[in-house]
């Protein structure tokens, strides 16, 4: 029967986490057995040996109990810049990584890749990429927890959050729901398979049936009819969404925001939120007539408009290529 | 034999009891009440640990599961730890302490107890009615929207338990400020009494927030006021701040009396005054400061931004020296002391283990790369109960052991109780040690279905859990027992300084027949030990 | 002399050792209580803080929906029932058992006024489909949501204050009570003292309240 007692390293993270975890136990264990001795020792040697014994008080000494201070103190601050700076890097996901789309709701992960490719529960994603999950979740908070990676971020009604990794590995990985979710929130987890990379394109290939999400959008846009003011010269009551991605944008209230997933969104479910300079406010909001999946599948079409490719974009279904060392290789590791 | 009057026999009826301003009978009043909560949480904790043997949710439905630990939650925290150190042994034994004859406001004191109880009644009527489901933490939005469970009933006993919390908070602080006996200034205060006045700080404080919050959620699941609900542009997020800004200080409730109670044993069983008495007091304030500021670490994958989790990482280290401080001030002052292993003494050199283990684990998670991976996991929960159950649980088994002779003028039988505290620290530790490993593995809490190669480790915490609960049980009866067999004390059978040992066992209703005038520094053993140990 | 001491004495409660002490610890108590009144409704002032950073437009607009002139007033009213319990303390300090009574009922008065000046205002706003719930419509933006969150923050401060104003008219009634009994002398007046502390905290609420609620970004449309 197998007992781990020690989860498997399978991202770029793994080792450094595993490295900090080393040095805590070294300074825990230290410090432990330090104390542990000297209660041992102390509690035998001084020992009551008669009902009227009255030992001397012993005076603190101020640079004892500054000594005792500080240097734990030094200690703990090296525990902080440590995490600090992997914490640092798992916010920072690379400008080339690729992204997923996660939306979470009770009880499931429903996965969507730019290709067109939808999981449930399950992510594929290939190994020694960056991989970077944007998501949100429909309901109420969840977590996504994927623990050989050593990586974890609460997915919020409402907001878009990130996570980012390098799978280093292949093999299949525990994914965990780790945000308490309601009825099956012990159940709300699943596998996350890291593939080499051409048996990743293989896999990515099966999504062409749906239609990449940036296909799916441009047809959902059409259907809400967006087009009719949105048009494309600037022309109409809205703005252009073309090159609109990315840009930065001026508001009717003279704050300067950027055009990122969080705006296209929120400009999709609460339109008069930001209002852009020199229009009205005359957009009806869509929330209720669009899922978090169609403002996923909008926004990937909006970035499509946009003259730089956009961050993470994979290869179009047309483009998929099979040949090994070719579309997929990944680049170097973090 | 016992015809002298005391405050256990000056009035018999219940009346006298329910009605009384004694701060010693509320003592007592309290100290059933918290047992009671003790057993209801330890009820829930015993079926969760059963449940958890097997990987499959096979002896409760998740329903039920989610209940289970959401009520041991509720039940241990607010009902069971925050008001027991300073509800019972700080009711009784700071006003004695510092010489006074009670607290500065008994009827205020009777009202924290009763609301204590009419909010320990709403939260039993939510169990029995069918649960909560929220978790203690109950986080937004599920708890105001998706839940179907008595989340009001049980927010409304949280808040009604809550200014329980805050009014013997008021009382102590008023207490020590404007009763202390002549000639007891603040640094010859003992340390338990320096403890609980910095845990009245916080509780004064940091109880209100939570008790506004929960009118907030209170007001977005009856009125759908949207302010944690984002289709109506409220934040959910905002709720897990709001929460944690009592929350985090709430442990601090929970363990600063803890210490108090170790101080004051460490120093009695080694016949010394406690190393670095001034240290030991400005760090039970420091601990009380600081611990306002740390609330962000338990939002680091929140959403929360980058740089506040940076703020709070690094505060957290800070809270966390004043507390180290304390160990190692407690360790000196064994050097060259006199040491009795009675079994108030046990419980503090395990509390001391214990509390080490679990503080150091404290810094794990406040290093914020690392808490990415567990929290939310087994490591965290063992964290938590390495510093509530190792911690402050030992320590009041250890102050109850203490004074329990001062309390009922009997003696508990020593070697049953040593023996009760060697298996409550096996059964502890076998219980959650497994747990830090399960953690790291990434076992999620609150998860009662998980993957099989987990359950061997879930196993041995079970096995742990049911030597911790016979670990308990021992107590529990030899206590009662020694009331009727135990053997008669006087005045000072430890041998202890402190003005609460200069009066009877059990303590006359007035306290003091005298108002005593204090001349010495806190532990002056020279005062008690002089031919032999005093034996009243 | 006598009667001093006898006023003394009545009052005196066992725990303490001498008036001044008692005094002392019941002033100090009130202090402190209204601390923890200060963090009760800053959580209240956290929250609506923060949602006013992030709707400034629509919590304007909805600022201006409320009347700045009745709110005005009734900030007028509080302040003068603030002034008439400093009267009634000084009253009471001075042993005059008639003006106390005078003062306290002048107070009582005033702030029941308050409270239903507050009453025509909720009402208002009952009228106006502004009370959140089912039938919550407020004209002029798109942001629904937003604009509710407003008002239910506007309803359970002024609520909050005025659930401490109704106890506080109930202290008053309480205080009366003893007061035409002769209960207040000048050495043992501290119950009137920690009232008028009370009611004191109440009206600088409210002094916050109104600034907040009724008059920032009022210029907004």
């Amino acid at each position: 029967m197998k007992v781990p007692l020690f989860p498997e390293q399978a991202s770029n993270f793994a080792p450094d986490v595993d490295h900090l975890l080393y040095y805590l136990v070294a300074v825990s264990v230290f410090f432990t057995v330090l104390i542990f001795a000297a209660i041992f020792y102390f509690a035998i040697r001084y020992r009551r040996r008669s009902e009227h014994e009255l030992p001397e008080p012993v005076h603190a000494g101020l640079a004892l109990e500054i000594a005792w201070s500080v240097i734990p103190f030094g200690l703990t601050m090296i525990m902080f810049g440590w995490g600090a700076n992997i914490f640092f890097k798992e916010s920072r996901p690379p400008k080339d990584a690729a992204q997923v789309y996660v939306v979470a709701k009770q009880w499931m992960w429903k996965v969507q890749h730019m290709e067109g490719q939808r999981e449930i529960n399950e992510l594929h994603i290939p190994v020694g990429r960056p991989v970077k999950l944007v998501m949100t979740s429909e309901d109420v908070i969840h977590s996504f927890f994927v623990p050989a990676f050593r990586t974890k971020q609460d997915v919020v009604p409402g907001r878009y959050s990130t996570t980012w990794f390098t799978a280093t590995k292949p093999g299949k990985y525990h994914l965990f729901c780790a945000e308490y979710c309601g009825t099956k929130h012990s159940g709300m987890g699943g596998w996350v398979y890291a593939m080499e990379p051409q048996d990743y394109q293989i896999w990515l290939s099966g999504g062409r049936a749906f239609g990449s999400l940036a296909e799916n959008g441009e047809k959902l846009y059409q259907d809400l009819a967006c087009g009719n003011c949105h048009k494309v010269d600037g022309s109409g009551r809205c703005p252009s969404l073309a090159g609109l991605f990315g840009r930065n944008v001026q508001l009717a209230d003279g704050r300067v925001v950027k055009a990122d997933e969080a705006y296209l969104r929120e400009s999709i479910l609460q339109p008069n939120a930001k209002v852009v300079a020199g229009y009205q406010p005359l957009m009806p909001t869509f929330q209720g007539l669009v899922t978090e999946e169609g403002v996923l599948q909008l926004i990937e079409y909006i970035k499509s408009l946009s003259p730089q490719p956009a961050a993470g974009a994979g290869t179009t279904p047309a483009e998929i290529n099979v040949n090994p060392g070719a579309a997929g290789a990944a680049p170097s590791n973090r | 034999m016992e015809t002298r009057e005391h405050y256990l026999n000056a009035g018999h009826s219940l009346k006298s009891w329910l009605l009384t301003k004694d701060h010693k009978r509320i003592a007592i009043l309290y100290l059933i009440t918290v047992t009671i909560f003790f057993f209801i949480g330890g009820i829930f904790a015993s079926l969760i640990r059963v449940e958890l043997m097997t990987p499959q949710g096979d002896l409760v439905s998740s329903e039920t599961y989610n209940k289970l630990f959401t009520m041991h939650g509720v039940a241990m925290i607010f009902f069971f730890l925050i008001p027991s150190i300073p509800a019972t042994l700080g009711n009784f034994f700071l006003p004695m302490m510092i010489g006074a004859r009670d607290l500065a406001f008994p009827r205020v004191n009777l009202l924290s107890w009763y609301l204590l109880v009419i909010g320990g009644a709403f939260a039993l009527f939510a169990m029995l009615a069918g649960g909560v489901d929220t978790g203690w933490t109950f986080y937004t939005p599920y708890s105001t929207t998706y839940s179907n469970t008595w989340v009001i009933a049980t927010a409304l006993g949280i808040f009604v338990a809550g200014f329980s919390s805050i009014l013997t908070g008021l009382n102590f602080i008023v207490t020590v400020h404007r009763m202390r006996a002549p000639g007891l200034t603040w640094f010859r205060m003992p340390l338990f009494v320096w403890a609980n006045y910095a845990t009245a700080v916080i509780q004064v404080l940091g109880t209100p927030v939570v008790a506004v919050t929960i009118v907030l959620v209170f007001c977005e699941r009856v009125f759908h006021i949207g302010i944690f609900d984002p289709a109506l542009g409220g934040d959910p997020v905002l709720f897990q701040h709001m929460f944690w800004f009592y929350s985090h200080p709430a442990v601090y409730i929970m363990v600063l009396p803890a210490m108090g109670v170790i101080s004051e044993i460490i120093s009695v069983y080694s016949r010394k005054p406690v190393f670095g008495y001034h240290f030991v007091a400005f760090s039970s304030m420091a601990i009380a400061v600081i611990g306002f500021l740390v609330w962000g670490h338990h939002l680091f994958v929140s959403t929360q931004s980058v740089y506040a989790g940076l703020v709070f990482s690094f505060l957290s280290y800070f809270v966390a020296i004043p507390s180290a401080v304390k160990v190692f001030n407690w360790t000196a002052t064994l050097y060259k002391g006199s040491i009795s292993y009675a079994t108030p003494m046990l419980y503090a050199f395990g509390f001391i283990g214990l509390f080490t283990i679990g503080g150091l684990t404290g810094l794990f998670v406040a290093s914020l790369g690392f808490d990415v991976h567990v929290t939310d996991t087994y490591f965290v929960v063992a964290h938590f109960h390495y510093v509530m159950v190792g911690g402050t649980i030992m320590a009041f088994l250890g102050g109850l052991h203490y004074w329990w002779p001062k309390m009922t003028g009997r003696m508990y039988p020593e070697n049953w109780a040593k023996l009760s505290a060697a298996i409550i620290f096996i059964g502890f530790n076998l219980t959650f040690f497994p747990q830090f490993i399960l953690g790291y593995l990434g076992m999620p809490r609150r998860y009662h279905v998980y993957p099989d190669e987990f359950q061997v480790l879930h196993v041995l915490s079970t096995a742990g859990a049911s030597v911790l609960a016979i670990g308990y049980l021992f107590p529990m009866v030899y206590l009662m027992w020694s009331l009727r067999y135990g053997e008669v004390v006087g005045r000072n059978p430890w041998g202890a300084t402190g003005l609460e040992w200069k009066t009877q066992s059990p303590p006359p209703v007035h306290n003091f027949d005298e108002i005593p005038v204090v001349t010495h520094e806190a532990y002056d053993y020279s005062t008690v030990i002089k031919e032999g140990v005093e034996v009243g | 002399m006598a009667e001093h001491a006898h006023a003394e004495s009545l009052a005196l409660r066992e725990q303490f050792d001498t008036a001044e002490q008692q005094k002392e610890s019941s002033t100090f108590g009130m202090w402190i209580f209204l601390i923890t009144e200060v963090m009760f409704f800053g959580g209240l002032f956290l929250a609506y803080t923060i949602y006013r950073n992030t709707y400034p437009t629509v919590f304007g607009m909805a600022s201006t929906s409320l009347n700045a002139v009745i709110g005005a007033l009734n900030t007028a009213v509080l302040l003068c029932s603030s002034f008439t319990m400093v009267m009634a303390v000084r009253a009471a300090q001075l042993g005059k058992r008639k003006a106390i009574i005078v003062f306290l009922i002048l107070t009582l008065l005033l702030g029941l006024v308050f409270l239903g000046v507050k009453a025509y205002e909720w009402n208002e706003k009952y009228v106006e489909h502004h009370i959140p719930g089912a039938s919550f419509h407020f004209e002029g933006t798109a942001q629904q949501g937003p604009a509710q969150l407003f008002f239910s923050l506007y309803f359970a401060m002024t609520g909050l204050h005025a659930l401490h104003m109704v106890i506080g008219a109930g202290i008053l009634c309480w205080l009366l009570y003893h007061a035409a009994r002769g209960r207040f002398t000048a050495e043992y007046m501290t119950p009137v003292d920690i009232a008028g502390l009370y009611w004191h905290f109440v009206d600088i609420i409210w002094i916050f309240l109104f600034p907040l609620l009724y008059l920032i970004d009022r210029h907004m449309k």
